[in-house]
C-alpha cells in the first residue's frame, strides 16, 4: 500500500514513515491538495500549534481538499494535532477555524491539577457506548505528547466510534467512522498496540482501493 | 492512568554506547540499535540518545545513529547532545528523533527554547538541566547549572532556570544531578523535590538510580519519568525485572 503523508511544515515525519515501512508499506510526502484529494491513504501529522498548521492546510488548499476526501470516506489518518484540525477550534489559536469534521473544540488540560504536557503511555479504553470500529483490543497503553484535548460528554458523537482515557477528567484519544481514523496518542509511537492499531486501518484502506477499483470494473463494464 | 516512564538512556560516541562515571572515563559498551531493540522489546516506554561526541564529523555519524535507531523504535526517541542551535534542532528530527534534549545552548540563550517551541511545538522540545551542589552559597537554591558536558559552572541557580525554561517553551525537564552520576547512590532526591514542586512540565530524573527503591523514590519526588543506564548496561537488571520490582514496591507501570 502506497502512504501519502501530508506536510503540514513543523511534523517530524521520520516516525510516521518508519512505522508504515515496517508494515511494508511505501510512503511519500505531499503538499498537493490534488494528492490529499486522490491518494488510496493519506495521513495527516501533526505537530507544531493549531493557528499555524491550519494557515498552512489553508495557504496550500490543502483544507477543502482534506474535507471532500473524508466526506468521501476515503482512508484518513489524523495524528494527535491532526486530530484537533479535525474540530471546530481550538483553545490554543482562539479565533482560527478548524476543519468542523467533528464538532467541538480542543481545550488546554488544567496544568493546575496535573503536569502538562500530558506526555508518556496512558491507558485508553474502546467506549461502549460507541458503534464498534475494528480496534484491535478493548484496552491498551498508547504514547501522547498533547497539551489541548477533545473533553465530551459520552453520548454526543454517536455516530463514532470512541478510545477514551482519563487525565484531569476523561478525553477523547481516538475517534473512528468508516475509514477515518484520528488519533490524539501516537499510534506510530505506542509499540505493538499502535502497530496492530495501523495494520487495522490499513485493512480498511485496502478494502476500500478494492472497493473503489470494483466499481470501476462494473462501470467499465456497462460501457 | 498514565504511567511513569522507564527511559534507558544510550550515551553515544562515533556510533557506539559508551559509559563514564561523573562524565568521565567513557568506555566502549556496544551497538545503539542493539541496546534499542532489546530495551523496547523488554518494555521501555521511551529512548534517550545523547550524543557525547565533541566534533562536527562526529555529528553526521550521530544523525545516522538516530537515523538507524528510528528504523527499528515504535516508541520515542529523545535526542541531546551538542544541540546549538535551531537547525541541529531540526536535523534532528528530520532524522528520526521525536524530541530534542538541549543543554549548554538554551542555558546561554533560553530564547532558542522558544522559537523552537513556537515552530515544533513544545512536547517535543527537552531542557536538560545538569546541576551540581555548591555549598559556596553561589545560588540560593543551592545547585548550580553546569554546561558542556557538566564541565563549565554558569552561576545560574538551578531552580530558577527550570522556572525559567518551563516559562520560555520547553515540554520537559531532563533533570541530572552530576554529583550523583554514575555513583549508583540514589537519585538527588533533594533536587528532585525542588524542581519538580515548583513547576508543572514532567521531569525526568538522572544521575544515580542503581535499585528499583531508588527509581520508586525519584517517582515519589515528582519525577514523572526516571532516566536510567548503567543499571542495565552492565546485565544485571533488564527493563522488564526493573518494572516488575516497582509493581512490587506499588508503582503503577506500563505492563
Amino acid at each position: 500500500m502506497h502512504i501519502t503523508i501530508i506536510n503540514t511544515g513543523a511534523a517530524n515525519l521520520a516516525s510516521v514513515r518508519a512505522a508504515f515501512e515496517r508494515l511494508n508499506c511505501r510512503t511519500q510526502t505531499t503538499e498537493a491538495p490534488d494528492d490529499v484529494l486522490a491518494a488510496p491513504a493519506v495521513v495527516l501529522p501533526g505537530v507544531g500549534a493549531f493557528g499555524p498548521a491550519m494557515q498552512r492546510l489553508r495557504d496550500l488548499r490543502i483544507d477543502t481538499a482534506l474535507r471532500a476526501r473524508i466526506s468521501g470516506n476515503k482512508p484518513t489518518l489524523a495524528i494527535c494535532l491532526g486530530l484537533q484540525l479535525l474540530l471546530d477550534a481550538s483553545e490554543e489559536s482562539p479565533g482560527v477555524a478548524g476543519l468542523s469534521i467533528i464538532p467541538g473544540t480542543a481545550v488546554k488540560f488544567p496544568n493546575n491539577a496535573v503536569r502538562v504536557p500530558h506526555m508518556g503511555w496512558n491507558t485508553v479504553r474502546v467506549s461502549t457506548d460507541a458503534p464498534a470500529w475494528p480496534w484491535p483490543t478493548l484496552i491498551a497503553d498508547a504514547y501522547f505528547a498533547n497539551s489541548y484535548r477533545l473533553s465530551i460528554a459520552l453520548g454526543t458523537m454517536p455516530e463514532w466510534s470512541l478510545l477514551t482515557s482519563e487525565y484531569a477528567g476523561t478525553f477523547v484519544a481516538a475517534f473512528a467512522r468508516g475509514s477515518l481514523l484520528a488519533c490524539q496518542f501516537h499510534p506510530e509511537l505506542s509499540g505493538a498496540f499502535g502497530h496492530s492499531l495501523l495494520q487495522r486501518w490499513l485493512d480498511i484502506a485496502k478494502a476500500n482501493a478494492l472497493g473503489d477499483q470494483s466499481m470501476r470494473d462494473t462501470e467499465l463494464s456497462r460501457c | 492512568m498514565l504511567t511513569p516512564r522507564l527511559i534507558p538512556c544510550l550515551d553515544v560516541r562515533d556510533g557506539r554506547v559508551v559509559k563514564g562515571i561523573n562524565f568521565q572515563n567513557l568506555r566502549n559498551v556496544g551497538d545503539p540499535v542493539d541496546f534499542a531493540t532489546k530495551y523496547e522489546a523488554s518494555g521501555a516506554d521511551e529512548i534517550v540518545m545523547l550524543d557525547v561526541s565533541a566534533t562536527s564529523e562526529h555529528r553526521s555519524a550521530a544523525l545516522n545513529t538516530v537515523r538507524a535507531l528510528r528504523r527499528v523504535l515504535s516508541i520515542p526517541l529523545t535526542v541531546g547532545g551538542g544541540v546549538r542551535s535551531e537547525s541541529d534542532a531540526s536535523a534532528l528530527l528530520d532524522a528520526g528523533a521525536d524530541k530534542v534534549a538541549l543543554n549548554t545552548a538554551s542555558v546561554q540563550s533560553p530564547i532558542l527554547l522558544t522559537r523552537l517551541a513556537n515552530r515544533f511545538g513544545c512536547q517535543c522540545i527537552v531542557q536538560a538541566i545538569d546541576a551540581k551542589r555548591l555549598d559556596t552559597g553561589s545560588s540560593a537554591s543551592g545547585w548550580t547549572v553546569f554546561t558542556h558536558a557538566g564541565t563549565r559552572d554558569t552561576n545560574i541557580d538551578a531552580v530558577d532556570f527550570a522556572r525559567s525554561a518551563a516559562g520560555c517553551g520547553a515540554g520537559e525537564l531532563l533533570l541530572t544531578s552530576i554529583d550523583h552520576d554514575g555513583t549508583g547512590s540514589g537519585f538527588d532526591i533533594p533536587l528532585l523535590r525542588a524542581i519538580a514542586g515548583i513547576i508543572d512540565i514532567p521531569v525526568i530524573a538522572s544521575g544515580g538510580g542503581r535499585t528499583p527503591q531508588h527509581l520508586a523514590a525519584a517517582l515519589d519526588a515528582g519525577a514523572s519519568a526516571v532516566l536510567v543506564a548503567t543499571i542495565l548496561h552492565d546485565g544485571h537488571n533488564t527493563v522488564a525485572s526493573l518494572k516488575q520490582s516497582l509493581q512490587a514496591l506499588n508503582v503503577k507501570v506500563r505492563a
